[in-house]
């Protein structure tokens, strides 16, 4: 009896051992680190890249670029701190070589260097900070969205095409925020009338809009992102202010999230992005009709960034098999940028940014659902890159 | 600029100042009531208004009227804040503040996460009611509507908590439990139960503002955490533990915030480089409020008003 249940065990303990061999013998997924915003207000910026990124995944059951992949996604919290050490983490315990994810400039600033110096490879969905653009370029640092001036170019550059004489701006007093104000001066050359400066944790523009009031201006660019433009927006709207003004916004300060949360307000606003919902490529409507499917809630530029980033991770994952061993190959298959991207023509420039196309937005009333949307206009800017790039050396 | 543009833009600037002050002070009054009778650093002071202006901004998406809505919001911050009491602030006095910091931060980690669960991180609209969307012609200039609304509800508050302290006899109670707590519990009063019921009207209060204040701020997690600063600095300058404190510590940071924003930048304007002014006058008039308190405490050390002092 006692032989019989030792062969039994003997038996079971081969079966078991061989069936873990064979499974074995698949490869481990390749892991993505994913450092981003979840929580404080900004979160649900990160929530919605993360959503997009996912989304291509889910399209491969599983892979991008035929590549098994593991995404481990990781709250910041906003802190640039907590980036740095999750980057760490991501790097020396769990060996990852492939990171993405940062929404704000601050935090990627902080894990960026870090990152690429140890050889790894950083995709950014979103952020695109100048310090990385020009002389801090780097071989192995790509950006999907924009540079961050651009955003705010063209929104300059459309104030100026619809014949505003006489413009407020206001932004945060922090660097991000005077990068903004100097991108839209960079295009919009009519008059400054007031260049208004808030506190980043800022809730009542009752001041600030009694200044703008007095300011006596045809036009109002602000840049405000997330919750910070919601409030302002509403209150500016009950100051009477939209009737005087007409409002010209970079895509952070006029997307469906916004425009969700403003209601009624929102309508007859003008803008500018480099993504939009209504453009006509089949990569595009198939994420927009494959978002909502999945998400039950209206897709962002946030969103279409992430879509945006995971594709061009398959694309170049496809390239060398999921090696990233293959350094030089996969970083030239990056470069090609070949890819179906949901806002159409994509290419890099030389310093690995976006070299693309912007659009001018309004909001309007969709005559059947009756609900605002945001509908493209036009062109505003063609194949445009950023001003740093002559000043990167990547050979 | 004309004289009479300048006088009314003056006006209206503090009438701004004087909103944003009566927001605060409904908030302040809570937060000094909790502190000054039980002695409690509550962190998650916020996490009630947010609750508030949740509550409330769901209850008008499903097309409650206005007032139905506020109510509501009030409602459920303030029997938010009793279930905090007896779950975890109860256990929490006398002991050290650090104790209660750090418990009352982690509320606030549970609320945040609570509230993106129940409605999601995206914020949630609301509108202001059609009749008060308005503005009025007030001399001079125009105001919103609505916002007079915020300035007569803050009064209205203050009103009441002065009638409801000063004339009753639960105020009675409630101003000497803050003062002298154990000659009120040895005359037979059930500290236990005044302190809910304290810390529940502190909560209501802070769910009456959230659910004010939804129509013109964005209903988001984290949307406590922005103006408790503020109403920390308020209830400070005010003296803590007092209701008298509260409102005039509110209204000043009010005030001096609004002022300071309004008139910082254009005082630099002739001694500046346009773009130096206008940054550095931000920059000033964020720390305006900072620089009241720290005048405050230099000449008056606990606060113009503190508890007890009468």
């Amino acid at each position: 009896m006692l032989t019989f249940a030792r062969a039994l065990l003997a038996a079971l303990l081969v079966l078991s051992v061989s069936g873990s061999s064979a499974f074995a013998a698949d490869p481990p997924p390749l892991k993505i680190g994913m450092i981003t915003t979840l929580s404080t207000a900004g979160g649900y910026l990160g929530e919605d890249m993360r959503d997009g990124f996912q989304l291509a995944i889910d399209e491969e059951r599983g892979k991008l670029g035929g590549v098994p992949v593991q995404v481990i996604v990781e709250d910041d919290g906003l802190k640039p701190a907590s980036g740095k050490q999750i980057a760490d983490k991501f790097l020396l315990q769990d060996k990852i070589q492939l990171f993405t994810g940062i929404i704000y400039s601050n935090v990627a600033l902080a894990v960026v260097p870090s990152v690429v110096e140890a050889g790894a490879f950083y995709v950014s969905p979103n952020s695109g900070p100048s310090q990385l653009a020009g002389k801090g370029c780097n071989k192995n640092f790509f950006v999907v969205s924009w540079q961050n001036d651009t955003p705010h170019e063209a929104t300059g550059q459309y104030a100026q095409y619809l014949g505003l004489k006489k413009m407020v701006v206001v932004a945060p007093n922090y660097t991000t925020g005077k990068d903004a104000i100097a991108g839209f001066k960079r295009t919009y050359h009519g008059q400054i009338a007031e260049e208004i400066y808030t506190a980043l944790d800022q809730t009542d523009y009752s001041a600030e809009l009694a200044r703008i009031r007095a300011a006596n201006a045809d036009g109002i660019y602000y840049f405000l992102p997330g919750g910070l433009g919601i409030n302002f927006l509403k209150q500016f709207a009950q100051a009477g202010l939209k009737k005087t003004m007409k409002v010209v916004l970079p895509e952070f300060s006029l997307e469906n999230h916004v425009i969700g949360a403003v209601g009624n307000d929102a309508e007859d606003l003008y803008g500018t992005a480099h993504w939009l919902e209504d453009l006509p490529y089949a990569a595009n409507k198939k994420f927009v009709t494959d978002y909502r499917a999945k998400y039950h809630r209206e897709p962002t530029p946030y969103a279409s960034q992430g879509y945006d980033t995971a594709k061009l991770i398959a694309s170049a994952l496809r390239a060398v098999n999921g090696d990233l061993s293959k350094a030089d190959a996969f970083r030239a298959a990056l470069r090609k940028a070949d890819f179906k991207s949901t806002r159409g023509a994509f290419k890099f420039g030389p310093n690995q940014y976006p070299v693309q196309d912007w659009y001018s937005m309004k909001v309007v009333r969709d005559p059947k659902t009756k609900k605002l949307t945001l509908r493209g206009v036009g062109k505003i800017m063609r194949d445009t890159g950023d001003v740093y790039s002559g000043q990167c050396k990547l050979t | 600029m004309q004289a009479d543009l300048i006088v009314s833009l003056a006006l209206e600037q503090v009438l701004n100042g004087l909103q944003f002050g009566a927001m605060i002070f409904l908030i302040a009054a809570g937060l000094t009531l909790v502190f000054g009778i039980m002695g409690v650093i509550n962190l998650a002071h916020g996490s009630l208004y947010m609750i508030g202006a949740f509550v409330s901004a769901s209850a008008a998406v499903h097309g409650a009227p206005f007032a139905v809505a506020v109510l509501a919001g009030a409602a459920a911050a303030g029997l938010a804040g009793v279930v905090m009491e007896l779950v975890v602030i109860r256990r929490l006095y006398g002991r050290d503040h650090l104790h209660q910091v750090l418990a009352t931060f982690a509320l606030i980690l549970i609320a945040n996460d609570g509230v993106s669960m129940l409605w999601g991180k995206v914020p949630l609209p609301v509108d202001v009611p059609g009749a008060l969307a308005g503005t009025l012609s007030l001399g001079g200039f125009v105001y919103p509507a609505y916002r007079l609304v915020l300035i007569g509800a803050g009064l209205l508050a203050a009103l009441g908590l002065y009638v409801l302290i000063a004339r009753t006899r639960l105020g009675m109670l409630i101003r000497a439990g803050a003062t002298h707590r154990e000659t009120v519990a040895a005359l037979g009063v059930d500290i236990a139960q005044l302190n809910t019921i304290v810390f529940g009207l502190g909560a209501l209060l802070a769910g009456v503002a959230g659910a004010l204040l939804a129509p013109i701020l964005a209903v988001q997690v984290g949307m406590g955490e922005q103006i408790l600063i503020l109403t920390f600095v308020a209830i400070v300058v005010g003296g803590l533990g007092s209701i008298r404190g509260a409102f005039v510590g509110a209204l000043l940071v009010g005030l001096v915030d609004t002022l300071g924003r309004a008139y910082i930048p254009v005082l630099l304007k002739p001694v500046a480089r346009p773009e130096i002014a206008d940054s550095l006058g931000g920059g000033l008039s964020a720390v305006a409020i900072y620089v009241l308190m720290a005048v405050v405490l230099v000449w008056k050390p606990r606060g113009l008003f503190p508890a007890g002092a009468r």
